[in-house]
């Protein structure tokens, strides 16, 4: 009898593997769409199972109280995502911005980038983590090169010289914390297991530990878009395909900052090493500030919203350096919060272009008028994100900013001024987006809306009614991250 | 009666090298000819320069000051004091005390400063194009030979080239990178100091490209021929200083007996002869670079001296 | 630890960073191939000298790798890449020789400075590698920023990870897990190097990365 968690914890693996390897050779566009949907779902229902039904921890994989809620959304958000590609990419071969050959390639890549993000989350492995890492950052550099225009291309080389080199650095980091295991837990596997790491901690030499930490906050950093390493995800944003932009917003930063939060937790069970408090902090202030005083300026819509991203980036990075029970459960929720939200954005900002065939924001208006049903989904999309109740962000926010006020009053005035000043450039956006009269073509959008509504939905029910389960686990995981 | 002997050793090295300079750059000069398949002046030949050098009349400039009349012997003198202190056949002899690495570099230091000064002296523009030349040539050069000066003596924990003589022959040097790194430093600067290819052509005729000649247009008669056995003695001193630091097996220690000293003179001199060849062979190889790249040239000098000096700092030991 | 052995490792590490240096100040596109591929080599040298020394025979198979790889095929490739693309003839403006050599040795510095009290617990040899192998990655960085040729980036990229595997050899029983993947997505990193390249080239003519700016989007 095949134990149940270790078999749902290798299909979250394997399905995404084989589908790679079969969406390769499927020449037709149809099937393979359907074929790339189909293999999300299943790989969503294998993480549903290991909500229920853990493998033992391995050398090399693990599901633990921390990672499993973030494989359950990742998975779920490449299921919505897979759905709103269908619909997507038959309008991109319609129009001919993107040729049947490429197809193949970019199905192929998506299951690999989804095999990559769930392997990085859970991997018992630093190094396999960051294999993984690597292989999502190189996926989704090939695929924001996709459309092959000058833009692209640019943007798609600034995202590999830079994600190389913080990758690079992140290696350095993880050799670093080799060594400091080694000595205490002896050489080979278990001084790279996270459960083990975690567990010994405490004797580890701090000195190594801090370097360490230096070496990680600016490789892995790089991917999450911290300011100042955040110069390769705005045009990444906006050069690639849509279901791209969502898979990096939504989920790449997410696993990132998933690796960074790993890193945190060893840091913090050895009581000698410096606190990585102060330095999340003041570059998740730095994001958010910088990130906010640039939305005003943005001309193209996806540009807008990938700023915002780094924005609210910024916002977890400042939860999770202030530490403390409640800053790290408003962290755990935004991430989770975000990443729908986000995500289902960029859905309805994919159709948007799609149909009106620009992304600048000045050839776009009156969408409520001419499209109904996208128009309010964005609109409801930017409520939420900016915070406001009653949707799910603003709980997170909400409680950073009281924790925070409580601690330190005047990095809450910073904080709020810089959610105040994104949301004032959102908002003025969004007014000329939505309203007012309708410009650009007016042809309806044949394509599903259930993705957008599925996770605008979920995003509003968290913000009215937080299940109790989940209030357990985040606080749980709020209190293994520490100070 | 020890202090006599001593004295009388170290009285040799001095006439030792006086005499053993022409000889060196006659060599040099065969070789060079000989490659070039040449029959070549005989090796002599400097000698018999010097003599007539010094029996021709000195014929000065009307404005030249006192420091013009004043600077060859200065050169000289430093020069000579500087090749007397290199410990050659043996170590340890009585002068050695003050054969402090960065007191020779000194010593060559200031006689490059007076023949700078004299070739301003005088007023022409070709000796002033000759002293700026070497004064942005010794900027670098410098501080690269005192970056090599540190490697050395952070080794052998001193700078007397007596004790680092002794510490290149015992086992406890092992294999080092810095060594290396300071040995081809130390060979760039030898280069450059001596006025060298590719730094500078000593045979060269054309005002324009030269450096070290420029600077001794003016003199003539007793004053060249001293400016000239100094520049022997020059490439003599670092010579020296190359086979004492890095090729140190042979030599004598101190108080050793004659045949020691035989020997250490015996394979002090295959050392000169193997150096005067390779530098033959090298400046034989090799185009003479043009003024402005000589900066980058000696800047790589500087580079790996500073790089020899970092690195012993993770090697086991210092 | 015998001392022979230490002076070895430490000679082959030291040429290392020697050769990084090297890279910093090449103006030739063949020079620069030609200096990467050497570094490659001593690298190769340097990883079988630690397997030797370690009594670690996997690190022999990452030492192959390094040689075959990035001391034969990836010049080779780039090679050909560079006489494709015609840029062979191209002497690159490297930016201000002097200071950028000055700049390096502050690194190489920095790097001895911050490591060598970090790793005070750990063996010798240990210490010694990982603050070269830190050189070597802020050298390879260095290069990267110097330089305003796309392929001239990537080779000082590949110098970077070069720096990383001397860093991971240095830690003694890393598992080979790591080695054979950093291995594998070097010639990942390869296949997507191949193919920008040609794109770049394609669409702009040149490979200077400076005409890529003026496509930069959106800007205020």
């Amino acid at each position: 009898m095949i134990d149940l968690g270790t078999f749902a914890s290798d299909s979250v693996l394997a399905v995404p593997a084989a589908a790679a390897a079969v969406l390769a050779l499927l020449p037709g566009y149809r099937v393979s769409a359907r074929l790339n949907v189909f293999a999300s779902l299943l790989t969503f229902a294998a993480a549903l199972t290991l909500l229920f039904a853990r493998p033992e921890p391995g050398l090399y994989l693990i599901v633990d109280d921390v990672n499993v809620i973030f494989i359950v959304l990742n998975t779920l958000v490449a299921f919505t995502t897979a759905m709103f590609s269908a619909s997507y990419i038959a309008h991109e071969l319609e129009t001919g911005r993107l040729t049947p050959t490429f197809l193949r390639f970019y199905h192929a890549m998506y299951q690999i980038l989804m095999f990559a993000m769930n392997l990085a989350l859970i991997a018992n492995n630093v190094g396999l983590m960051w294999v993984a890492v690597e292989i999502a950052t190189l996926t989704t550099v090939l695929m924001v090169g996709i459309y092959r225009t000058p833009e692209a291309l640019e943007a798609a080389w600034k995202y590999f010289i830079l994600g190389s080199v913080g990758i690079a650095l992140a290696l350095f980091g993880t050799i670093l914390i080799y060594l400091a295991a080694r000595s205490v837990v002896g050489e080979g596997l278990q001084a790279m297991a996270w459960n083990v790491l975690v567990r010994e901690a405490g004797g580890f030499d701090p000195a190594l530990l801090n370097l360490a930490f230096v070496f990680l906050l600016l490789g892995y950093g790089t991917k999450v878009g911290l300011a100042p390493l955040h110069a390769w995800l705005p045009d990444a944003h906006a050069e690639g395909p849509t279901p791209i932009s969502a898979v990096l917003s939504g989920l790449l930063l997410n696993v990132a900052l998933f690796a960074l939060l790993r890193f945190k937790m060893v840091i913090a069970a050895n009581a000698h090493a410096v606190a990585p408090g102060p330095l999340l902090v003041s570059m998740g202030l730095a994001s958010v500030v910088f990130a906010a005083f640039m939305l005003y300026r943005r001309r193209d819509i996806k540009r807008l919203f990938a700023y915002s991203s780094i924005e609210h980036m910024g916002i977890i990075a400042f939860a999770f350096g202030m530490g403390g029970p409640l800053a790290n459960f408003a962290g755990l929720l935004h991430m989770t919060m975000h990443s729908l939200t986000k995500s289902a954005i960029f859905f309805s900002v994919g159709h948007i272009a799609q149909v009106k065939g620009t992304q600048k924001i000045a050839d776009i208006r009156g969408l409520t008028e001419s499209h109904p049903v996208l128009g309010w989904g964005l609109v409801v999309g930017v409520v939420a994100i900016v915070g406001m109740p009653p949707f799910g962000i603003f709980m997170s926010e909400f409680l950073l900013v009281t924790s925070t006020f409580a601690r330190q009053p005047w990095l809450a005035v910073v904080l709020v001024l810089g959610l105040l000043v994104g949301l004032g450039a959102l908002f003025l956006r969004l007014n000329g987006l939505a309203f007012g009269a309708p410009q650009g073509s007016t042809a309806p959008v044949q394509a599903s809306h259930v993705p957008m509504f599925v996770h605008l939905g979920l995003v509003l029910i968290a913000g009215l009614y937080l299940p109790p389960p989940l209030v357990a686990w985040f606080q749980h995981v709020a209190g293994l991250l520490g100070q | 009666m020890a202090v006599i002997l001593d004295l009388l050793v170290q009285g040799v090295q001095m006439s030792l090298v006086l005499l053993l300079a022409p000889l060196l750059t006659g060599f040099v000069r065969k070789i060079k000819a000989r490659l070039l398949r040449k029959q070549g002046p005989s090796v002599f030949q400097p000698y018999r320069d010097l003599l007539r050098l010094v029996r021709k009349e000195s014929v000065l400039a009307e404005n030249a000051s006192w420091l013009f009349r004043a600077a060859p012997y200065l050169i000289f003198a430093g020069i000579w004091v500087a090749a007397a202190l290199v410990p050659m056949f043996a170590t340890g002899l009585i002068f050695s005390g003050s054969a402090d690495l960065i007191a020779i570099v000194a010593l060559l230091g200031s006689a490059r400063f007076f023949l700078a000064l004299a070739g301003l002296d005088v007023g022409t523009s070709f000796g002033g194009i000759g002293s700026s030349r070497e004064m942005m040539i010794a900027s670098l050069a410098e501080p690269a030979m005192i970056m090599i000066v540190f490697t050395v003596s952070l080794l052998a924990r001193s700078t007397e080239l007596s004790t680092i003589a002794q510490f290149m022959l015992s086992p406890s040097v092992g294999l080092r990178v810095s060594l290396g790194l300071a040995l081809v430093a130390l060979m760039i600067v030898a280069l450059a100091e001596n006025a060298r290819i590719p730094v500078d052509n000593p045979a060269t005729h054309l005002e324009l490209t030269m450096v070290h000649e420029a600077m001794v247009l003016e003199y003539s008669g007793r004053h060249l021929a001293m400016i000239e056995i100094a520049s022997y003695l020059q490439l003599l001193v670092y010579l020296s200083l190359l086979g004492c630091v890095f090729v140190p097996w042979g030599m004598a220690a101190s108080g050793a007996g004659a045949a020691a000293y035989a020997v250490g003179a015996a394979t002090y001199m295959a050392k000169l002869a193997v150096g005067g060849f390779l530098l033959a062979m090298f400046e034989t190889a090799i185009a003479k670079m043009r003024v402005f790249r000589v900066p980058e040239f000696l800047g790589a000098a500087l580079m790996l001296g500073l790089l020899a000096t970092l690195l012993l700092f993770v090697s086991r030991g210092t | 630890m015998n001392g022979l052995l230490f002076d070895v490792a430490h000679l082959l590490a030291g040429t290392l960073v020697l050769l990084s240096f090297m890279l910093l100040y090449q103006d030739r596109m063949f020079a620069l191939l030609n200096v990467f591929a050497l570094h490659a080599f001593v690298l190769s040298l340097s990883v079988g000298w630690q397997a030797f020394i370690q009594d670690a025979p996997h690190l022999y198979v990452t030492a192959a790798i390094a040689l075959v790889f990035k001391a034969i095929v990836i010049p080779v490739a780039l090679r050909r890449i560079v006489l494709r693309l015609r840029i062979h003839h191209m002497i690159e403006t490297v930016v201000g020789i002097g200071p950028t050599m000055l700049l390096g040795m502050g690194l190489v510095a920095l790097s001895i400075l911050v490591m060598l009290p970090v790793t005070s617990g750990t063996d010798v040899l240990a210490r010694e590698d990982l603050a070269f192998a830190l050189s070597v990655v802020l050298l390879g960085l260095l290069t990267m920023v110097s330089r305003r040729n796309a392929v001239s980036q990537v080779i000082g990229f590949m110098s970077l990870e070069n720096g990383l595997v001397l860093a991971a050899t240095g830690a003694k029983g890393m598992p080979l897990v790591v080695e054979i993947s950093v291995a594998f997505s070097i010639l990942i990193a390869f296949i997507v190097i191949g193919i920008f390249l040609f794109r770049i080239r394609e669409r702009f003519d040149t490979v200077d990365v400076h005409a890529l700016e003026m496509f930069r989007g959106d800007r205020p």
